[in-house]
């Protein structure tokens, strides 16, 4: 029967091929000229360049963290490429001036961008590498004063919200990471919803790593303006590659009085192989910060790629009555690691935190659950709830969990709970003794142990996760 | 009901089986034609619930001697959910919990997955929903129960009629029910009793692996097998389980051990 679950996760990452466009590169590593180089390429304005300086200038000074629960071999960030774009830079209006070849790798992918973002009314901000290649829906959202571009654009034609917005939430000092990604980041998105608007759809970008070697730094930056809601998705997957790509986003959202930002995220980048070579090194500085009052934010990810996860999307709850929340499905294979929850910060009264995280562990992986509960003194009322399951499939992999519970206000009001479990022969058994087959059983039990947390991703997004975990987990059952 | 020239569901001859290199069956027999009711009684830890989960082709367990045989087909190389397929099927003595997965989704899945096997239709969830509706008024279970996780949170009784719904709906050729009338309340214990044998008939046989006479009252048994040690050591008629009742085991064991002598 073991063999019969190994063969289940044992499935063979099947977005693994590598598209030939031409890219256009700068050397490897990192130095001023590199930056300053990345910044004319991108014809920046001084400011952004200054910003970017100052922010190398700190990386220099720091270390990269020790404290996640994951091994890796040492980073020798002077043997990145930390720019590469596709080469033909022009902003396409139609989806008929897209390289076939990107076409067809979206296809490959299950992923028909033309057909899916007229079928489901999803507008694909597509990040190819480092630089936006398409952009759909824009006039539609343009209605609506909604501004939903690339960084670079945003950059371009709307200065001044990012220069009021770029680094607030996660300034360049926050960690080394995210220094280092404010230093190098190429691209990524920019979205904005004036106040009072409810964003009519789902925005939705897809990332993909392609390039060899290049490492990945984007810049996201959602604000949402009183009274507004957004529902923000971000899929990724990536081609098969020996060595390991560094991967170090930084995402960042602004919840203004009464507003709702919805981030949700399918991860699926290249793990490497059953022995543990290649894959992305995934290391992602994400927070947002509920700032006005009654805002809320709401993070939901399903992370089922990369060879090492470092990830912890948080949220301040500065508004008084704001609300993070964060839904959680991380699933490792393999060699996999993952170091991954989230931070809540209890700053306003009576704000409230939940937290749902799975984690499923197969083969010889690794998945720790991280989560801080933190109440200041002047968060009167505050309540949290957390819970963090994990499960086992098979003998030899292992799940952690670390809750850190810093409590400052008296009034506040913190639950925690947690469950391993082990997809046991039992369990098995019991399916099979029903005529289902082991690969179904399987796939149902794990949809089941997600439901709490599918059931936040929108409808679109939940299909293809729980077609991803099937992906995962399926296999050659004799 | 014996049956003159039944056929045989189920033969079972000199079965040695172990777990953790621990033999617990040591030269088990028993056979069953269609029609009737077996009732395999026996001290604690004697290998009742081992037999049943041999039958249902439990991993753990290998099988180091003996035949078994369904229908005249050997059941050596099938793995569980082929047996199933076959119409097999084992109401378990503690079923498993699984959070999440709805109980109704689970049921349907199920049947779905053995009327394919047996060359029928697939039902899709809305006649599933009335075909079941009949099962659960059959067995005084509520309609939420589909809505509920498998098993999780279901009280002892409540376990135990969910496995007999599974029987009603799978129709399986041979029913091994372990202890379903364990944790059952007098009136639980009649309306499944009386579940079994509406579902029974000359086509299908049934053996329950119970403690108590009691059940017996209600669903009447061909043959009485006496389990100890691994192995059937005395067969008789319904009359047998009355004198077990009253006079306990010890009789019968040691009648077995002077004959062993
Ligand atoms: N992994 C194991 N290793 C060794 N012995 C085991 C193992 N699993 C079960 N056994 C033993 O096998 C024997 C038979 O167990 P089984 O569950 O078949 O008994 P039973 O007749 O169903 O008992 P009960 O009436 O209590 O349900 C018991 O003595 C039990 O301790
Ligand atoms: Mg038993």
């Amino acid at each position: 029967m073991s063999t019969a679950i190994d063969n289940i996760v044992n499935q063979p990452y099947t977005a693994g091929f590598h598209t030939e466009i031409e890219t256009d590169s700068v050397a490897r590593g990192l130095s001023e000229d590199v930056i300053r180089t990345i910044s004319s390429k991108k014809n920046e304005p001084e400011w952004l360049l200054e910003f970017r300086l100052k922010a190398y200038q700190h990386w220099l000074t720091m270390t990269e963290p020790k404290w996640p629960n994951v091994t890796y071999p040492k980073i020798d960030f002077q043997d990145i490429i930390y720019y590469s774009a596709p080469k033909s830079k022009v902003t396409k209006k139609s989806m008929d001036e897209v390289d076939p070849e990107l076409l067809k790798t979206f296809e490959k992918l299950g992923i028909p961008m033309n057909e899916r973002a007229a079928l489901a009314g999803v507008a694909v901000d597509v990040v190819f590498d480092s630089v936006s290649v398409t952009t759909t829906y824009k006039e539609k959202l343009a209605e609506y004063g909604i501004i939903f571009c690339s960084f670079s654009e945003a950059v371009r034609d709307h200065p001044d919200l990012i220069k009021r917005y770029l680094g607030s939430v996660v300034p360049y000092t926050d960690n080394f990471y995210s220094a280092l990604n404010s230093a190098v980041f190429t691209d990524g998105s920019f979205c904005y919803i004036p106040k009072g608007v409810k964003c009519p759809m789902d925005l939705s970008t897809y990332f993909r790593i392609n390039t060899q070697d290049s490492g990945q730094f984007e810049r996201t930056l959602i604000v949402a303006e009183e009274g507004s809601q957004v529902c923000y998705l971000e899929g990724c997957t990536a081609p098969q590659f020996d060595t390991n790509q560094l991967h170090a986003a930084v995402v960042e959202l602004i919840a203004l009085d009464d507003a709702d930002i919805k981030y949700s995220t399918v991860q699926n980048w290249y793990a490497g192989d059953e022995n543990g070579v290649g894959g992305i090194f995934n290391f992602v500085t994400k927070r947002g910060l509920c700032k006005g009052k009654n805002s809320k934010i709401s993070w939901t990810q399903v992370e089922t790629g990369s060879a090492v996860t470092w990830k912890y999307p948080s949220c301040i709850l500065l508004g008084d009555n704001s609300v993070g929340e964060f839904y959680s499905v991380a699933l490792t294979n393999h060699m996999q690691q993952a170091d991954t929850g989230t931070k809540m910060f209890h700053i306003g009264k009576n704000t409230r935190s939940r937290i749902i995280s799975k984690g499923i562990s197969a083969g010889k992986s690794n998945n720790s659950y991280r989560g801080l509960v933190k109440v200041s003194p002047k968060a009167e009322g505050a309540r949290n709830y957390s819970q963090c399951d994990s499960m086992l499939i098979g003998d030899l992999c292992g799940a952690n969990t670390f809750p850190y519970i810093e409590v400052a206000n008296k009034s506040a009001m913190v639950e925690h709970e947690a469950s391993t479990s082990k997809i046991g022969e039992e369990q098995l058994f019991y399916f099979l003794s029903r005529g289902i087959d082991s690969e179904e059983a399987v796939s149902m039990i794990i949809n089941g142990f997600v439901r709490d947390v599918f059931m936040h991703l929108p409808m679109e997004f939940a299909v293809e996760a729980t077609k991803l975990l099937g992906l995962k987990l399926e296999g050659s059952v004799g | 009901m014996i049956i003159k020239n039944a056929e045989t569901i189920l033969s079972v001859q000199n079965l040695v089986a172990s777990i953790d290199d621990t033999q617990i069956l040591k030269g088990f027999d028993i056979t069953v034609k269609a029609g009737e009711i077996h009732a395999i009684m026996g001290p604690n830890g004697s290998g009742k619930s081992t037999f049943s989960k041999v039958l249902a082709g439990h991993p753990s367990y290998t099988v180091d001697n003996g035949t078994l045989e369904f229908k005249g087909q050997s059941l050596m190389d099938l793995e569980p959910n082929e047996r199933a397929k076959l119409g097999i099927f084992l109401g378990f003595q503690y079923p498993v919990e699984v959070p999440g997965v709805t109980n109704g989704s689970f049921l349907r899945l199920a049947y779905n997955t053995v009327q394919g096997a047996r060359g029928k239709d697939e039902l899709d969830p809305l006649e599933f929903d009335d075909f079941i509706q009949s099962k659960l008024t059959l067995l005084g279970m509520d309609a939420s129960f589909l809505e509920r996780s498998l098993n999780e949170g279901f009280s002892g009784g409540e376990k135990k009629r969910n496995e007999i719904l599974q029987m009603s709906i799978l129709e399986p050729t041979l029913a091994i029910l372990d202890e379903t009338d364990s944790g059952l309340d007098i009136d639980a214990l009649r309306v499944v009793a009386n579940g079994v044998n509406t579902l029974h008939g000359e086509n299908d046989a049934v053996v329950l692996v119970t403690h108590y006479q009691r059940l017996l009252n209600y669903i009447e048994p061909d043959f009485i097998h006496v389990v100890d040690g691994g192995r059937v050591i005395k067969t008789g008629d319904k009359s047998l389980a009355h004198e077990l009742e009253s006079r306990g085991y010890e009789w019968v064991l040691e009648e077995n051990r002077s004959r062993a002598a």
